[in-house]
């Protein structure tokens, strides 16, 4: 493949620049439903990219005695994990044939790297809070990593295919029971994956101050808060690929406003349950998803092997 | 210059940082911040750390030890920042200003951007204070 090509694929369309805004949209529409629920007005359709714009002029404080080297670059390792992993899903949406045996498995390590990179940055910037805040992200990450493959491995011995573009051509996951009860799992691991209420507890605003951010400022903050956009994008439709059949782009227009209903439907479930629930202890949240989640979600894969 | 400050106006994230107040302020501070006025409307929110910040609101009588608090702070921030003193305390030393503990007045310490008098200013007031500084920051 022509190398080119290649880098605008991963640069600008589906990878960094388009995941960014449709990110940044994407943390509109969760800050619009938010004030509605709380019968608020909301901010301006624009306010995301103002938000990033005004960090990307603010000074960069470096703390004092911070590896300086990790802290300033941890915020590009996530950025860059999100926009790979957001580019391979995209390219099996696309009916361009560029896709892998086994890109699930990558994507799943992909989307994995965002939070190993909060994790190095808040170890980095030699902060009490920050590194608590990095400590709870990391049992976080232990917690719901376990079901989360597990519900990814639903969909996969259903179709007998580790390869996305299968799973989107096979009849969607969750039109079979093991399917509908992976999605509710995968829903609950990408709401803590996404560290929205009530899994926020890495950056509790009020007992950390921010947490795992605490000490960043101006653009590596924008990056984060990038990533974050770029990640409820890219979430909720690797959701939609492997479990309801993804954005088909060659059956007409009524099959993309279709996906893309989808997609909004799912982010406003994140919304909603980010704003009806309270934050929950981080040892309860590792004791809720090594526990019953993970009962539930092997029921899921048995019903799955017995073909159901 | 002016991309900059259309972008720090449009979306002014906001930190607390109380010296010693009697916490009237405080409250009318995060009254403003409820939905009833909905300060998110014009891109304003409250953050927990002051790296975060572009607009610092200073409240109470800063005493000689908080005085030494308030500066480090400052200087932890980000720039370009914009603070604000709300409350009679804050601009002057209000009742406080006799008082054997009280430095001369915060402003000496740190560059002020706007006072907002009051014992507490109303939230009009603060949204009021607050477009004003806006419209002096676009006029340069």
């Amino acid at each position: 493949m022509d190398l080119a090509y290649l880098i605008l694929q991963v640069v600008v369309f589906p990878g960094l620049l388009f995941t960014a805004v449709v990110g940044l949209i994407t943390s509109w529409i969760d800050r619009k439903v938010t004030a509605r629920v709380q019968m608020r007005v909301g901010p301006p359709f624009l306010q995301p990219f103002y938000d990033v714009l005004k960090l990307m002029i603010k000074e960069t404080c470096v703390p004092a005695g911070a590896s300086r080297g990790l802290f300033l670059s941890a915020p590009l390792f996530g950025m860059a994990g999100a926009a790979l992993a957001s580019m391979l899903i995209w390219r099996a949406f696309l009916p361009l044939g560029q896709t892998f045996s086994g890109d699930i498995i990558v994507i799943l390590y992909l989307l994995t790297i965002p939070a190993v990179s909060v994790i190095l940055g808040s170890f980095a910037s030699r902060n009490p809070l920050a590194s608590l805040g990095g400590s709870r992200e990391m049992k976080l990450l232990l917690a719901y990593e376990l079901p989360f493959v597990l519900a990814m491995l639903v969909p996969v011995i259903q179709t007998h295919s580790i390869r996305l573009s299968s799973l989107l051509a096979a009849e969607p996951a969750v039109y079979a029971p093991s399917g509908i009860i992976a999605l509710v799992v995968a829903i609950l691991c990408m709401q803590a994956k996404l560290t929205l209420v009530p899994f926020d507890a890495p950056e509790a605003e009020t007992e950390l101050a921010g947490g795992a951010y605490i000490e960043y400022s101006g653009p590596p903050l924008a990056m984060f808060k990038l990533t974050r956009a770029m990640m409820l994008f890219t979430m909720p439709m690797f959701l939609i690929a492997v479990f309801c059949g993804g954005i088909v782009f060659s059956e007409g227009w009524l099959a993309v406003v279709c996906g893309i209903l989808k997609y909004v439907g799912l982010v406003v479930v994140i919304v909603l349950i980010r704003n009806t629930a309270p934050r929950i202890r981080i040892d309860h949240a590792v004791k809720f998803f090594w526990g019953p989640v993970t009962v539930f979600v092997l029921v899921a894969v048995i019903l799955a092997f017995m073909g159901w | 210059m002016s991309l900059a400050v259309n972008a720090l106006t449009k979306s002014l994230w906001v930190f607390h940082l109380a010296g010693s107040p009697c916490n009237n302020c405080d409250i009318e501070i995060l009254d403003t911040l409820t939905p009833k006025y909905d300060l998110e409307r014009f891109g304003i929110l409250l953050v927990g750390s002051v790296r975060h910040a572009d607009l610092i609101l200073l409240s109470g009588a800063f005493n000689k030890k908080a005085v030494i608090r308030a500066k480090r702070v400052y200087d932890q921030a980000p720039k370009p920042i914009v603070v604000v003193a709300i409350g009679g305390c804050a601009c002057t030393g209000g009742i406080f200003r006799d008082g054997y503990n009280f430095d001369p007045p915060i402003g000496k310490y740190i560059p002020i951007n706007a006072y907002l008098p009051g014992c507490p200013p109303k939230p009009e007031a603060m949204i009021l204070a607050i477009v004003k500084l806006i419209e002096k920051l676009k006029a340069g």
